[in-house]
């Protein structure tokens, strides 16, 4: 690979404990289990699954609002947090805009103050701030003039995203996280948005870690596409490449569930059939195994790895491992 | 022509508890066969579930204001007694709801609470509700259906909970069943599964469907039919095929268009611009002159500014809402 990545990703674990039982053994939510991968400058990656499989939990690790109980993120070159990158100056570089927007919005504030906080912590001046929130509204198509003197409640739910949107960019930074950022929104608001953030994204060279459930926007939106499963990565690769042929068996359960719209080729079967497990006891081996239509005895006992991040299309999943064990008969029928 | 199950003649709900009155819907005219389903599609706002919820009268009476009529078979839901409104809640006419949750008892387990409604409107024995409680489960593919019926609702998964409500609506065989949302707050593939379910069942027992959701993929999986709303309007309605394939409404159009499906083609390695509506849905609380999507519409003249469409029908079972469909064909 060529371009250093801006975010290296690895090992990162975060285990949330439960409270003790009666013998004093607590267990624990694997929330995230040892995973790896890289952002690169410039592009958008989209980030996958269903709930509870740490897609949320890797956002709030990946912006340190919450510790690791394991792994390090790497932040152009220098470890988050230690002596060359402060957790301040770290968090001017990567902003997160969350799924709720009122709730992330002080409702005290008026939208103008609300973007001119953060730059103001940073140490710029009260008048530059709120120059820079006027810009930003602008930007983010709320003419200042009508919308910078108004509270939150007094906006729609496209329009506060709008200002969550332009105060994540208040402080000029490099990465934005956006973390179910347009899930909120109805349709034709939510096209809106995902065209200004296009938009914003050429205009101030950002990088875009994008998590969605939604699996049309996140093809629409993504350079690279992860798929995560009950706390582990099972394949990562450039959108069209997964979305046209998706490795991993988990990932072809999910493309094939999103609905057909051809009423003539209705879906006639699920693919995948139950909820994914409890995150507190996964499944032994591979996680995917007891819901995965070509698994084996094996995929119970030994677990698949990841390639690595720098190869094109890694995918975590013994169908792929030479002398893994598993039967390959089973294999060719899969992949014809 | 046969007579409708379902007949909803225009229904105006205002509600009255704020600082002004909110018309929500707006004179909603829709006919449900019997086994049939028809979706109900729009944004938040549009009325779709306010016109779902007077089926069952869930509003709150004091603050609502309704006129017009609801007629399910020989029944008109609007005239209907507290008595007879509590028969034919459950009985007639039952609901799935988007939040099972918050749905659901949580101090009662899910078997109770089926073996209640079936004892409310049936004359039979605990033991018999148990057992057609525990048939019920089985018939919604609940894994391991004996020990789930002894579960309390935070004890299930989501995709779970959801199917110990669709077996709860269904307890005492309605005819017709209001789904609100229902498979909205699933994952993909538990999605798929329920609505694939739904479909199944109401194929089996022959169930009249109102299906209320904003995700036109999901009621293009079960409806039979769609209706589309707008500003407590249905603008649009037509069977799936029609409706997909040639949308005569503009905000149909629109609402198809800036869909992220279908924008995957890219241009110069780049993904074209989706196409969007601008600004957003009316302020229902404000008086309402012409036709409520003009201000947002490329196609709006100043005919459109000051008129109310009708309903203007297109080709049999397929009409539209808008003053300007020769500039639509």
């Amino acid at each position: 690979m060529s371009t250093q990545p801006l975010l290296q990703i690895k090992g990162l674990t975060k285990h949330f404990p439960l409270k003790k039982n009666l013998f004093g053994r607590g267990d624990v939510v694997r929330a995230v289990d040892q995973i790896d991968f890289d952002v690169l400058p410039g592009e958008t990656l989209g980030v996958v699954g269903e709930s509870g499989c740490g897609k949320s939990t890797t956002a709030r690790l990946l912006m340190q609002l919450i510790n690791p109980t394991a792994g390090e993120v790497i932040f152009d070159g220098a470890l988050v947090g230690g002596r060359d990158l402060p957790l301040k100056e770290f968090r001017r570089q990567v902003q997160m805009v969350f799924q709720d927007s009122y709730a992330s919005l002080n409702p005290r504030l008026t939208i103008e103050d609300s973007i001119a906080f953060g730059p103001q912590v940073h140490g710029v001046s009260k008048q530059e701030s709120l120059a820079r929130a006027h810009d930003l509204l602008e930007r983010v198509g709320l003419a200042p003039a009508r919308f910078a003197a108004r509270y939150t409640h007094e906006l729609s739910g496209g329009q506060r995203q709008r200002v969550n949107i332009a105060r994540a960019l208040a402080l000029q930074p490099r990465v934005v996280i956006l973390d179910e950022a347009v899930s909120a929104l109805d349709k034709s608001v939510e096209a809106q948005v995902l065209n200004l953030l296009l938009d914003l994204k050429d205009a101030f060279n950002l990088t875009y870690v994008f998590i969605s459930h939604d699996l049309n926007v996140v093809r629409y939106i993504s350079d690279r596409v992860m798929v995560m499963y009950l706390g582990q990565v099972v394949e990562i690769g450039a959108a069209d490449a997964l979305f046209d042929n998706p490795a991993h068996p988990y990932t072809r359960a999910l493309l094939s569930s999103i609905p057909a719209m051809d009423p003539e080729h209705r879906t006639e079967k699920a693919a995948i059939s139950g909820d994914p497990p409890n995150p507190i006891n996964p499944p032994s081996g591979c996680r995917f195994h007891t819901r995965c239509p070509v698994a084996q005895a094996i995929c119970a006992q030994r677990a698949p790895v990841l390639g690595s991040p720098h190869s094109a299309h890694p995918v975590s999943c013994l169908i792929y491992e030479p002398e893994s064990g598993y039967q390959a008969e089973v294999k060719s029928e899969v992949t014809a | 022509m046969t007579t409708p199950y379902v007949s909803i003649e225009n229904l105006n709900v205002t509600f009255t508890g704020g600082a002004r009155p909110v018309k929500a819907v707006n004179g909603v005219d829709l006919r449900v066969n019997r086994s049939e389903v028809v979706a109900l599609i729009g944004e938040s706002g549009s009325g779709k579930s306010v016109t779902l919820r007077s089926v069952l009268r869930l509003h709150n009476e004091r603050r609502t204001i309704m006129t017009g009529s609801i007629r399910v078979g020989e029944q008109d839901v609007l005239k209907l007694s507290a008595g007879a409104l509590a028969d034919f809640r459950g009985k007639t006419a039952a609901m799935i709801f988007q939040e099972p949750l918050l749905a659901l008892d949580p101090v009662y387990s899910v078997g109770a609470q089926i073996v209640e409604s079936i004892r409310r409107h049936e004359n039979v024995t605990h033991a018999d509700a148990h057992k057609r409680a525990l048939e019920l489960f089985e018939r919604v593919r609940i894994p391991s259906p004996e020990r789930r019926l002894d579960a309390y609702p935070h004890e299930m998964s989501g995709g779970m909970r959801q199917r110990a409500m669709i077996a709860l609506a269904l307890a005492c065989k309605p005819q017709l069943l209001l789904a609100d949302e229902p498979t909205t707050a699933l994952d993909a593939t538990v999605q798929i599964q329920v609505l694939l379910l739904l479909r199944e069942l109401q194929r089996e027992f022959g169930l009249s469907v109102i299906f209320v959701t904003h995700d036109i993929g999901a009621a293009v999986e079960v409806a039979d039919r769609i209706a589309v709303m707008y500003a407590g309007r249905i603008v649009e309605e037509g069977p799936v095929a029609t409706l997909l394939r040639a949308p005569r409404h503009p905000y149909t159009l629109a609402l198809l268009r800036s869909r992220a499906h279908g924008a995957m083609e890219k241009v110069d390695g780049k993904r074209p611009q989706l196409e969007t509506i601008s600004g957003a849905p009316p302020d229902l609380s404000l008086p309402q002159t012409g036709c409520a999507f003009a201000p947002r519409c490329t196609l709006a003249n100043d005919a459109c500014k000051l008129t109310q469409p009708e309903a203007n029908t297109i080709t049999a079972g397929h009409s539209a809402r808008c003053l300007r469909l020769d500039a639509t064909a």
